[in-house]
């Protein structure tokens, strides 16, 4: 498949958790200001792909990778990248909607916070700017000094991504960002990471095949740890190469 | 008889006998509690709250014996107050699960349990002797920081604990260090938690006098004390030594001692039932 400008890429990616090798041989590369779809039988190793785009593995005892992932034609596994540094570039939005225990204002100033940003022009700024990119503003711009936790499933979540896009990064990860929703959540979501991927990029693990349908460009399909087939997810999902692939998509397994 | 017949058969009985237990306990509480409050109720008046203490019963007072317990109290909270947070958040947070570190785990649990007067031989032979700070203030805080220390870490331990991980992950995918991610989430929605156990470790030492006498606290103080580095008593002794003499009046002032301490330890058990219940209701996992 032909990339223009691949924004993050893996080369001869292997990974384990101790003993067990969960993601083989793994080579993509992805492009820049678009939506890539990793899809694939849970368990097959998505989760533990995607968060090697950030290093939020690195804590995980036993933890390790071989081969390289690059942001830019970097690589961010050597000793000299900070992972702070690298996660202010690269986002990222969980399963289940995690907003902390404090104000909405201070869950979205919360990255720049702790960059030691005091000044309160910009967090105000900033806030706002996030949620309206998050489309939460309207709904919470009277009530931002209220608790996170009062929000709903949907709105936590939304709040969450606005939290992301508060510092800044170019690239945005999402693990299955909406399977905890309702479907008008859901669809919410949907509309944001279209509107989203105007500026950033954006790679999304999903295990509803109409969701990687409707949002993405590019579908990776995995199983068992390895990168079965990636293409353009029209491709992917009319005519896909491997049984594999074609079983899965048809729903014969998942 | 069926078998379930005999089982519900069993299960009534245990619930009885259930019932029965859970009242010995409150009875005997309730009696205990009536006699001191019938004792010593009348006893209590502004003369006895902040008089000094007398030979003769009627003019004797406790003055310096409460001012001694809030005194060491706050100290108490002062010094294990910080040493305690920061041990927990090391076990829960830094620590490898290493050998050593599970060895000081169940060592600290193992602590929690020695009887007080070991503290006192211990803070006897540390503070007193060693650190030579005599039988003071100072030495007795620091006595009783190392009997309530372990509960403390526990109970921050298991605050911390309760933090969900999501909460860590958010921080830490924003760019967050380990430390800041401590200092701004993990303490914060633990805070409640953490105090909770403060305050109740500190309801036990507020009742303690054996590690107390130990060092070296007097019962009779003629004055009351203004720093850490002065002579001192607490309600306990003072209760201690007015139960062992043997004219009543002195067993009515004991009386309206306990009724002061057991209500100071309400007051802690109180602040402590209200910020659970606070927390509780402001974070919502
Ligand atoms: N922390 C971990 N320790 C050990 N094995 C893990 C851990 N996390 C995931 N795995 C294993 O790695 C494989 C891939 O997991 P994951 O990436 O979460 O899959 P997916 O997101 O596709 O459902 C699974 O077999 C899972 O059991
Ligand atoms: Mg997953």
């Amino acid at each position: 498949m032909n990339i223009k400008h691949s924004k993050l890429e893996a080369i001869n990616l292997d990974a384990y958790y101790g003993d067990f090798h969960a993601l083989k041989s793994i080579n993509i590369a992805m492009e820049e200001k678009a939506v890539t779809a990793f899809i694939g039988p849970s368990g097959c190793g998505k989760s533990t792909f995607l968060r090697t785009f950030n290093r939020m593995n690195d804590y995980i005892d036993g933890f390790r990778i071989e081969g390289q992932i690059l942001l830019d034609g970097r690589d961010i596994y050597t000793d000299d990248v900070r992972v702070d540094e690298l996660r202010k570039e690269v986002g990222m939005v969980f399963q289940k909607p995690n907003p902390f225990p404090k104000t909405i204002y201070e869950n979205v100033v919360y990255g720049l916070r702790i960059q030691g940003i005091k000044d309160k022009k910009i967090l105000q700024e900033t806030c706002e700017k996030s949620l309206q990119q998050a489309a939460l503003w309207n709904e919470v711009k009277d009530k931002l000094d209220k608790s996170a936790l009062a929000l709903s499933g949907g709105q936590q979540q939304r709040l969450c991504i606005a939290r992301a896009l508060a510092i800044q990064p170019s690239v945005i990860l999402m693990d299955e960002p909406a399977s905890a929703l309702d479907p008008i959540s859901t669809a919410k979501i949907e509309d944001l990471i279209y509107e989203l991927k105007k500026d950033y990029t954006i790679v999304i693990v999903t295990h509803n095949m109409q969701q990687a349908g409707r949002v993405s460009d590019h579908t990776a399909f995995f199983y068992m740890g390895e990168l079965v087939e990636y293409a353009k997810t029209k491709t992917m999902f009319t005519s896909p190469k491997d049984t594999r692939t074609q079983n899965y998509i048809t729903g014969r397994f998942g | 008889m069926t078998n379930s017949e005999k089982n519900r058969r069993k299960d009534k009985a245990f619930q009885v006998f259930g019932i029965f237990c859970t009242f010995i306990g409150l009875v005997v509480l309730a009696i205990f509690l009536i006699d001191i409050v019938i004792e010593g109720i009348g006893r209590i008046d502004w003369d006895f709250l902040t008089s000094l203490p007398s030979r003769r019963a009627a003019r004797a007072g406790i003055l310096t014996a409460w001012a001694g317990t809030i005194w060491i109290l706050v100290l108490s909270a002062l010094i294990a107050f910080p040493l305690g947070i920061a041990a927990g958040v090391y076990l829960e947070e830094y620590a490898k699960k290493t050998k050593l570190s599970n060895f000081l785990e169940i060592n600290i649990a193992n602590l929690a349990g020695v009887p007080s007067i070991i503290y006192g031989l211990l803070g006897l032979e540390l503070f007193v002797r060693i650190m030579n700070l005599g039988g003071i203030l100072l030495a007795g805080a620091l006595t009783l920081s190392l009997l309530i220390l372990p509960i403390i870490i526990v109970t921050t331990r298991e605050a911390i604990k309760a933090v969900p991980r999501t909460i860590r992950d958010g921080s830490f995918a924003l760019g967050a260090s380990k430390w800041q991610t401590v200092w701004y989430q993990v303490l914060p929605a633990s805070f409640g938690g953490i105090l909770t156990g403060v305050i109740l470790a500190l309801s036990r030492a507020v009742g303690e006098a054996a590690p107390l006498i130990v060092i070296g606290a007097l019962a009779y103080v003629p004055f009351v004390p203004s720093s850490p580095m002065d002579e001192f008593t607490v309600l306990p002794i003072q209760i201690f030594n007015w139960t062992s003499r043997p004219q009543a009046a002195f067993l009515t002032n004991a009386a309206a001692a306990i009724i002061i301490l057991l209500l100071i330890t309400f007051l802690l058990n109180g602040i402590a039932v209200y910020l659970r219940h606070r927390q509780q209701k402001k974070i919502k996992w």
